[in-house]
């Protein structure tokens, strides 16, 4: 069987685009920025995606859910390309995907707040905080639940959040 | 790999040792700062340092990989991890220094974050494509493993008089390990001259400025350049590697090719 008579690009896109987080299951791999892109070829679908963090332990279950979309689809012949470049960053997430993040109570990353100086840089200005929007909060682990987040606390609300820290 | 010496190294022999000097360097490292999980000093201090575990094992995969790849020799990065034994390890001495107490802990990462740093921060523009978007990859993770040891140093050069001591004492004690940083052979050389590597001496005085800016900081005093350890180009560790390696690779030597 020839796929590429059979699939477009775009369908096969459209396919595996909806995949969640497994950690945030509010924001997609498309949304994430994760998927890169889709080959059609003759026998083959091959699916490009770039890592978070090089160490995410979401993209093992990033790869396991694309093939197995695409085989519940009937495409079984699928290959994973990891990229390393261009780099992930936080700049790629759509102003949609921030505002998911916020209603599900991660505070989405500041654009452009990435490190000004490596050292002694101040974290980002303003973070808002995602339950009840004080920006009045403090920075209290540049290292968090995931390897995307950092740990705040709103001082209004006194409620610790997760912010997803930029890259 | 060849000896050095007994017969002329090629290129590739020489990226298969580069990549596994980066890849073990970090491998190492990752596994120590596992050590720390369930055991930091506090609970955010131990997802810290345990988040730094998982960027440093992403970074030594990548690297393993390549290496495995470039061999072609039907090997994985997990082959390379588990089934290799001290003498064919490339890591920097310093990173596997045992954990000792935080501060110990603080000042070897800090010298090893700043090294790492400006050493990608060079390779960025390696001629090697996968080495360019490891490096470029990578920095950003480092960037805030430096900030953080970075700022530990200052607060615990800077704190009480007994943090002040204790990290004064981490830092001379680990001083010795610090030349080996910075050492070159041949493959360097061949690398160097593809375009692939970058020279040490040049990442050296980066680093030397970070160090100094933040020692200067933090109160304390830098050590001065004695004794320097040497022999990890030739695979010679010190005794703490060997038993680190027989944890991290118990279950591996134990049960070959055992899955879960």
């Amino acid at each position: 069987m020839d796929l590429k008579e059979k699939y477009t690009e775009q369908a096969i896109w459209d396919m595996i685009a909806q995949i969640p987080d497994p950690e945030i299951p509010v924001i997609t791999i498309e949304e994430l920025g994760v998927l890169r892109k889709v080959e059609v070829l003759t026998d083959k679908v091959v699916v490009t995606i770039t890592p978070t963090y090089t160490g995410c332990p979401a993209m093992k279950m990033f790869e396991d859910d694309i093939l197995k979309t695409l085989h519940d689809n009937g495409i079984d012949n699928a290959a994973i390309k990891m990229v390393y470049t261009p780099s992930w960053t936080t700049d790629w997430m759509s102003e949609a995907a921030m505002q998911k993040l916020k209603d599900y109570g991660i505070a989405p990353p500041v654009k452009g707040t990435q490190d000004k100086g490596v050292l002694f840089g101040s974290g980002p200005k303003e973070v808002q905080c995602p339950q009840c929007g004080s920006k009045n909060t403090e920075l209290k682990s540049q290292f968090g639940s995931t390897a995307c987040k950092a740990l705040y606390q709103c001082k209004d609300c006194l409620e610790p959040f997760d912010y997803f820290k930029c890259i | 790999m060849r000896e050095v010496g007994r017969a002329k190294m090629t290129q590739q022999d020489a990226l298969i040792n580069y990549c596994l000097r980066l890849g073990d360097s970090s491998l190492i490292l990752g596994q120590r700062m596992a050590e720390w999980c369930s055991n930091g000093p506090t609970l955010e201090e131990d997802i810290a340092l345990t988040n730094v575990s998982l960027d440093l094992f992403g970074q030594a995969r990548t690297m393993l990989t390549y290496a495995a790849n470039i061999e072609g020799k039907g090997k994985t990065e997990d082959d390379l991890a588990y089934r290799r034994s001290e003498r064919e390890y490339y890591n920097t001495l310093l990173s596997e220094r045992p954990n000792g107490h935080f501060g110990d802990t603080i000042a070897r990462n800090f010298l090893h974050d700043a090294f790492l740093y400006h050493l990608y921060t060079a390779l960025k523009n390696s001629k090697d494509e996968t080495i360019a978007a490891h490096a470029a990859k990578s920095i950003k993770e480092i960037a805030y493993h430096l900030r953080h040891t970075g700022e530990w140093v200052v607060r615990l050069g800077d704190g009480t008089e007994e943090s002040h001591q204790k990290i004064q004492q981490s830092f001379d004690d680990l001083w010795m390990f610090t030349g080996d940083l910075f050492e070159m052979n041949e493959v360097d050389e061949i690398l160097i001259k593809a375009g692939i590597a970058v020279d040490l001496n040049e990442v050296k005085k980066n680093w030397n400025s970070t160090v100094n800016e933040v020692l200067q900081r933090a109160t304390l005093e830098r050590p001065k350049d004695d004794y320097m350890q040497t022999g990890r180009l030739k695979g010679m560790h010190s005794e703490y590697l060997g038993h680190l390696l027989t944890e991290m690779q118990y279950l591996q030597r134990t049960y070959p090719d055992a899955t879960w």
